[in-house]
């Protein structure tokens, strides 16, 4: 099985980035398995489709305003993804709604979809995340390790902490 | 009585446009163009290592993430006046070169075909027909009636399905598409194959920037690329061969479909050749440098006042004054505080929203001039600049796409069409074809080069006390990209970006003068206020990437913009 797992966001926006500090914590925390692949999409759109295709999951992580308490975390899954994303008249015009039409014209969407989302507090200009969103990225990291297990997949937390650098 | 148009947004763009027309007996008599969204990166960089600079700059938009790593080591490198190793050169060239391919192959099916293709009316063409029209202008191997029949079946069964998907917002059916059944199934097919050719570019940026969608392998200096052929972990003669392979893949479809099918659409939109000129002061900067001091480049940048090619100032180096005194940026029409012109090293970032004021502030871009005018910047510009030069290549394929435009529209059409709304998609193809030319040319000199023994890819930076003023340019897909940096004691004091899109969607400048886009939308004719195709034709043949790329999915409120007139 063919996974990938992408989280999605800009960092320069603060809570905006927080789906891809999702991968980056999830890096830090879990062994790399195989045929699951970690991707920060950035703010990407199209460019992503070379990712998508031949995959059997794909597990996006972004930030999705629900209405509830900063923080909270959500799940989506199958159909209510694309309609999630094509809703919304997003300023990213390029981006996963896109991406998802792309993929299923070119016969290349995954069978199945799943989004774990955050509920953002900020999103002004600044690299740091909020405290509320910050306090709850390792949760939303061990979803996507949840997601893994449920699929059959094994995830192997590392035995130790690694000091990974990341400048961002 | 004028009728007023807003788009808000501007679809199938990166970032936040707005536009407003006053329509009046039936064209555009007036118009507006607003940067809908602030982006605060200059506030993040200032205090912060100039050598982390691009890392924080690829992440200010999400098509252009390589464009603006480059700009921004090359800012610092400018400062420093710090050499860059040949090999370095060579990999960045054939990086930029491939985004640029990729970003123009997508943004002429993906972005802009959509204004000019109805692909509902493919359904009714005849594939026989279609597989005959294109083999009299290409020898593409998929232009067969078994192909185009597939792609027939394909688009039915998305139609049928009530799920159009990308295909959602288009205008179908609308006065203003003119294309036969046989051309519109044609290019859907297209629409389809540039898909799958794009993805060959990213993996040629994958290859040399080690990741994509964003690049790892970039440094103030040169690039991280080892290179060692007997260690697979680096940049082998193995991954070189398959970059090869790649290109040629992409000069296939760009010589045999992207520009025939350009210049099929320019010939039945002939009358398009009449609008959306707008502002035609032309500037472009030199690109793919060839030395280790940027002295030298493939191609030349320069300046053409008022459309008059025999007025061409070339711009040659880096370090050319004509271009880094010539620019500045008036806040006058923009929501922030300065008002003045200000040299970009000296410009200011403090925000001042005041609402849309037609005759005040109503955008977040800046207005750039130079020289004290505005000046349109992209492909066309390019294209012209390097025509004026002399410049072979260009010449060949212009000169090339002009004649089979000509034969095909039955009338002679020059290079004087070329300033207009269908001329900016017809040179953005003719730039393409250059660039795969180039991107072959650096490709073979890493390689000659890397054959001498030459392995070297890094020289350290240095950086002295004091401060230090740099700028790093690049002829990026949109055009003409200057990052600005002042650096004091080794960190950054001031960092300013001027896009390619600040110079096209800039709003009224010190003078009250409008800005490339607001220009080209005088005088464009709008069948129905209600649909102003017309409107985004010329919109989006500039390729607008107003970058900024919130893009949060929000579940509580639907709809977060407005949208009127569309």
């Amino acid at each position: 099985m063919n996974v990938l797992v992408m989280g999605i966001g800009n960092l320069l926006l603060q809570d905006e980035g927080a789906g891809v500090r999702v991968i980056e914590e999830f890096e830090r925390t879990y062994q790399p398995m195989g045929g699951v692949e970690l991707l920060d999409g950035g703010t990407s759109g199209i460019e992503l489709l070379y990712y998508i295709q031949g995959k059997d999951v794909l597990i996006l992580i972004d930030v999705v305003r629900c209405g509830y308490p900063w923080g909270t975390l959500s799940r989506f899954e199958g159909a209510d993804v694309p309609a999630l994303f094509q809703q919304k008249i997003s300023p990213h015009q390029l981006g996963i709604s896109d991406l998802l039409a792309t993929a299923r014209l070119t016969d290349s969407l995954p069978k199945k979809i799943v989004l774990l989302g955050i509920e953002p507090k900020c999103i002004d200009t600044g690299l740091e995340l909020t405290d509320e969103i910050a306090a709850n990225i390792g949760r939303l990291s061990g979803m996507i390790a949840d997601e893994l297990t449920a699929l059959g997949l094994s995830v192997t937390p590392r035995g130790e902490k690694l000091c990974v650098t990341t400048i961002l | 009585m004028a009728t007023r148009i807003t788009i808000d947004p501007v679809t199938r763009i990166e970032g936040h446009l707005r536009v407003d027309c006053e329509v009046t007996n039936g064209r555009v008599s007036n118009a507006w163009a607003s940067g809908q969204m602030w982006r605060g990166l200059e506030l993040i960089l200032k205090g912060r290592d100039p050598r982390e600079a691009w890392i924080f700059t690829q992440r200010i938009c999400g098509v252009c993430t390589t464009v603006h790593a480059i700009a921004s080591v090359r800012s610092v490198e400018h400062a420093l006046h710090l050499e860059v190793p040949l090999n370095a050169q060579y990999i960045r060239n054939m990086l930029i070169a491939a985004h640029a391919i990729q970003d123009h192959i997508v943004h002429f099916y993906h972005l802009s075909a959509l204004d000019w293709v109805d692909v509902t009316s493919a359904l009714k063409a005849d594939p026989k027909k279609s597989a005959s029209l294109a083999q009299g202008i290409s020898s593409w191997h998929l232009n067969s009636v078994q192909e185009l029949s597939a792609v027939q079946e394909k688009l039915k069964g998305f139609v049928d399905s009530g799920q159009l998907g990308i295909f959602t917002n288009g205008y179908w059916g609308h006065p203003a598409m003119k294309l036969s059944p046989e051309v519109n199934l044609l290019a859907s097919a297209h629409y389809l194959q540039a898909l799958d050719v794009q993805r060959k570019a990213n993996m040629i940026i994958s290859i040399l920037g080690s990741k994509t969608p964003h690049i790892q392998n970039l440094a103030v200096g040169g690039v991280a690329n080892p290179i060692n052929n007997d260690s697979p972990s680096t940049l082998t003669m193995e991954k070189l061969f398959h970059v090869k392979t790649l290109m040629d893949e992409l000069g296939n479809f760009i010589n045999n479909v992207y520009v025939p099918d350009v210049c099929a659409v320019g010939a039945f939109y002939s009358d398009w050749t009449g609008y959306g000129a707008g502002v035609t002061n032309y500037l472009s900067v030199p690109e793919y440098p060839l030395d280790t001091k940027c002295t030298s480049f493939a191609l030349s940048g320069g300046y053409i006042p008022h459309g008059d090619i025999s007025q061409f100032r070339p711009i040659k180096t880096y370090q050319d004054e004509f271009f880094i005194k010539g620019v500045s940026e008036s806040s006058k029409h923009s929501w922030y505080k300065q008002d003045g012109d200000r040299h970009p090293w000296e410009g200011e970032t403090d925000p001042h929203y005041t609402d849309f004021q037609d005759n005040g502030k109503y955008s977040w871009v800046k207005a750039p001039t130079f020289n004290g005018a505005p000046a349109q910047v992209g492909p066309l510009a390019n294209v012209l600049c390097l025509y004026a030069a002399g410049h072979a290549p260009t010449k060949k394929y212009a000169d090339k796409a002009l004649a089979t435009i000509s034969t095909l529209a039955g009338k002679p059409v020059g290079l004087g069409a070329l300033h207009s709304t269908i001329g900016r998609h017809a040179a953005r193809a003719i730039r393409t074809a250059v660039l795969n030319e180039v991107i072959q040319e650096q490709w073979q000199l890493l390689i000659n080069n890397i054959g001498t023994g030459d392995t070297r890819t890094f020289n350290k930076p240095e950086f002295p006390k004091g401060e230090i003023r740099g700028v790093g340019m690049h002829e990026a897909p949109r055009g003409v990209l200057s990052h600005w940096v002042v650096i004091d004691n080794k960190k950054i004091k001031n960092y300013q970006c001027v896009v390619p899109s600040t110079w096209n969607s800039s709003p009224r400048n010190s003078k009250d003068q409008p800005g490339p886009y607001e220009a080209s939308l005088i005088g464009t004719p709008i069948a129905d206020p209600e649909k102003p195709l017309e409107v985004l034709r010329t919109v989006h043949s500039f390729d607008p990437c107003l970058a900024c790329a919130i893009h949060m999915v929000d579940k509580e409120k639907k709809a977060i913009v407005t949208v009127k007139a569309l």
